[in-house]
């Protein structure tokens, strides 16, 4: 796959040619509204790479969308777990933006924002542009709190100590570091106190690792180390894995509030309990909205989280910046998830098209969350809801009655899950 | 406030006399509904997995799956527990707006 083949389209892009041969897109004509404007997507995610397609589709074209993107390539976390335990490789959780130029007329540029001018409406760039917005949509996911693990606030420290929190190179990292573990060492995830990103994630996770060791290395063990007082997601399913299926691999110790680490020999710190030393420590540091949605002023919960206005997803306190995914302000039972983060993008690329054509946004914004966890290569665990809007509490609210767990894993479920993964990747960027 | 006859999911015959076409101050309200669904079931009802497409299925027929996944009439592993999040009135315009898609 081609760098030169990216820059190649990204150059048609910014010349005008990717929106011109574009005009064609197939839609219905009356969607669009006539909207036309500028708006600009920080970060190609779950959130981002699905808004800005959506409203690409949405406005017919009309609407001129550019996503600020330093990653050539989308990795996805969800399934990322996989590659930890060794059925999937990274190239399996890897898409291309390429369809979302050559496809939607969606014009990439593969930089970092670095600021945010809210009077002038611009987004700065760390390769020194300019990019002016009607609209600014950021869906920056998630920057780390290494001021809570005061040891891990530097590079070679991170490099040692990983959280694969981010999917990608930490990803393969820690696989190495797993395959490098001689048979009966101790692998130990650290979970931060929530919220976080991905509640069922940690617990996914040691079920991949015990996976692996159970066929690799029989002898070693996994350790899960929560800073939350019980298993914050799908607790008796995971539990009922660690009981059965990962007997004598897995042990779970709750009340485990990371305080520091001791990167020469891998020892986690807590405020109450005793320190535990692994051969592989896997610290998922605390977290807060990234550092762009700080310079654009719209931080505004806990000095960590962004309040959005949940039929737009605008900001409660900047016009004209909406922000989505892991780093919002969750309302009552949404998860931090992949899925979520997309179904933000649709609520709100619907808004953004509506309002950059003078129309009112939908009253009735309705959000999904269906959310698979793999305990082994094959079988999955599901959690789903459905989120409605409440228009006197101004809020998305779980639909009483709907929703729930699997009533056990199944290879069923495992099927669905990858059809999600393939259904939603599709959903964003193809 | 229009009124949607009350569903009896498991009566089949009765399904096929509701013809509600709500429609809200949304124009794209049905189209809102149906992106809920795409993660599972594709972009626009057009699946590119195992899971079933939906567009260019009859509104009738997504109608009844629907009110039985929510009646607990069809066994499911996750659907009954998300179809039990929509109202009626809602089901009746994402079934209505899958109806009208192309089929690819």
């Amino acid at each position: 796959m081609s760098i030169q083949r990216r820059d190649f389209l990204q150059a048609l892009g910014a010349a005008g040619f990717g929106t011109a041969a574009m005009s064609g897109l197939p839609g219905c004509a009356t969607m669009g509204g006539g909207a036309g404007g500028k708006v600009v997507v920080v970060g190609g995610g779950y959130g981002g790479a699905t808004a800005a397609k959506h409203i690409r589709m949405w406005s017919d074209g009309g609407v001129d969308v550019t996503v600020v993107e330093p990653n050539p390539e989308f990795i996805s976390c969800p399934v990322s777990n996989l590659v930890l335990g060794g059925s999937k490789q990274i190239a399996d959780v890897t898409v291309s933006y390429d369809n979302l130029t050559k496809r939607h007329g969606v014009k990439m540029v593969k930089d970092m924002a670095t600021a945010v001018d809210t009077d002038k409406r611009t987004v700065r760039l760390a390769g020194g542009g300019e990019l002016p917005y009607d609209r600014l949509i950021l869906s920056p996911a998630i920057d780390f709190m290494w001021d809570k693990v005061p040891a891990l606030d530097n590079a070679d420290a991170q490099a040692k100590i990983l959280h694969a929190w981010e999917a990608g190179a930490q990803t393969v990292a820690l696989r190495n570091q797993l395959v490098a573990m001689a048979d009966g060492g101790v692998y130990a995830i650290s979970i931060p106190v929530a919220p976080y990103r991905c509640p069922p994630g940690p617990y996914e996770r040691a079920c991949q690792v015990a996976w692996y060791f159970k066929r690799a290395k029989p002898k070693s063990k996994v350790l899960i180390l929560d800073g939350n007082g019980d298993v914050t997601s799908k607790g008796p399913l995971f539990k009922k894995a660690w009981a059965e299926e990962y007997k004598g691999i897995v042990e779970y110790r709750p009340n485990h509030v990371l305080t520091d680490v001791d990167v020469a020999t891998r020892t986690a710190k807590f405020d109450v309990q005793d320190s535990v030393k692994a051969d592989v420590l896997n610290v998922v540091p605390p977290q807060r909205a990234a550092a762009i949605a700080r310079s654009a002023g719209v931080v505004t919960a806990n000095d960590r989280w962004c309040e959005v206005d949940f039929l737009t997803f605008e900001s409660v306190k900047v016009k004209n910046v909406h922000i989505l995914g892991d780093a919002i302000q969750i309302a009552m039972g949404m998860p931090k998830s992949g899925h979520m983060a997309n179904q933000h993008a649709k609520v709100c690329a619907a808004a953004v098209v509506a309002l950059l054509s003078g129309q009112a946004p939908n009253p009735t914004p309705v959000l999904t969350n269906t959310c698979y966890s793999f305990i082994t290569d094959k079988d999955v665990v599901h959690v789903c809801s459905v989120h409605q809007y409440d228009k006197e509490k101004k809020t998305m609210l779980p639909v009483p009655g709907s929703g729930g767990v699997s009533s056990a894993m199944s290879e069923v479920e495992g099927r669905y899950a990858f059809n999600w993964a393939k259904n939603i990747w599709a959903d964003m960027l193809a | 406030m229009r009124t949607i006859p009350i569903v009896l999911a498991a009566t089949v015959a009765a399904l096929g006399a509701v013809h509600a076409t709500a429609q809200g101050s949304d124009p794209n309200l049905g189209r809102s509904l149906a992106a809920t669904c795409a993660t599972c079931h594709g972009t626009n009802g057009v699946s590119v997995g195992e899971v079933e497409s939906l567009a260019g299925k009859p509104k009738d027929e997504i109608v009844r799956k629907m009110q039985d996944f929510k009646s607990g009439a069809k066994p499911a592993t996750v659907m009954h527990q998300l179809a039990k999040g929509y109202s009626d009135e809602q089901i009746q315009l994402v079934a209505g707006w899958f109806a009208a898609q192309k089929a690819k």
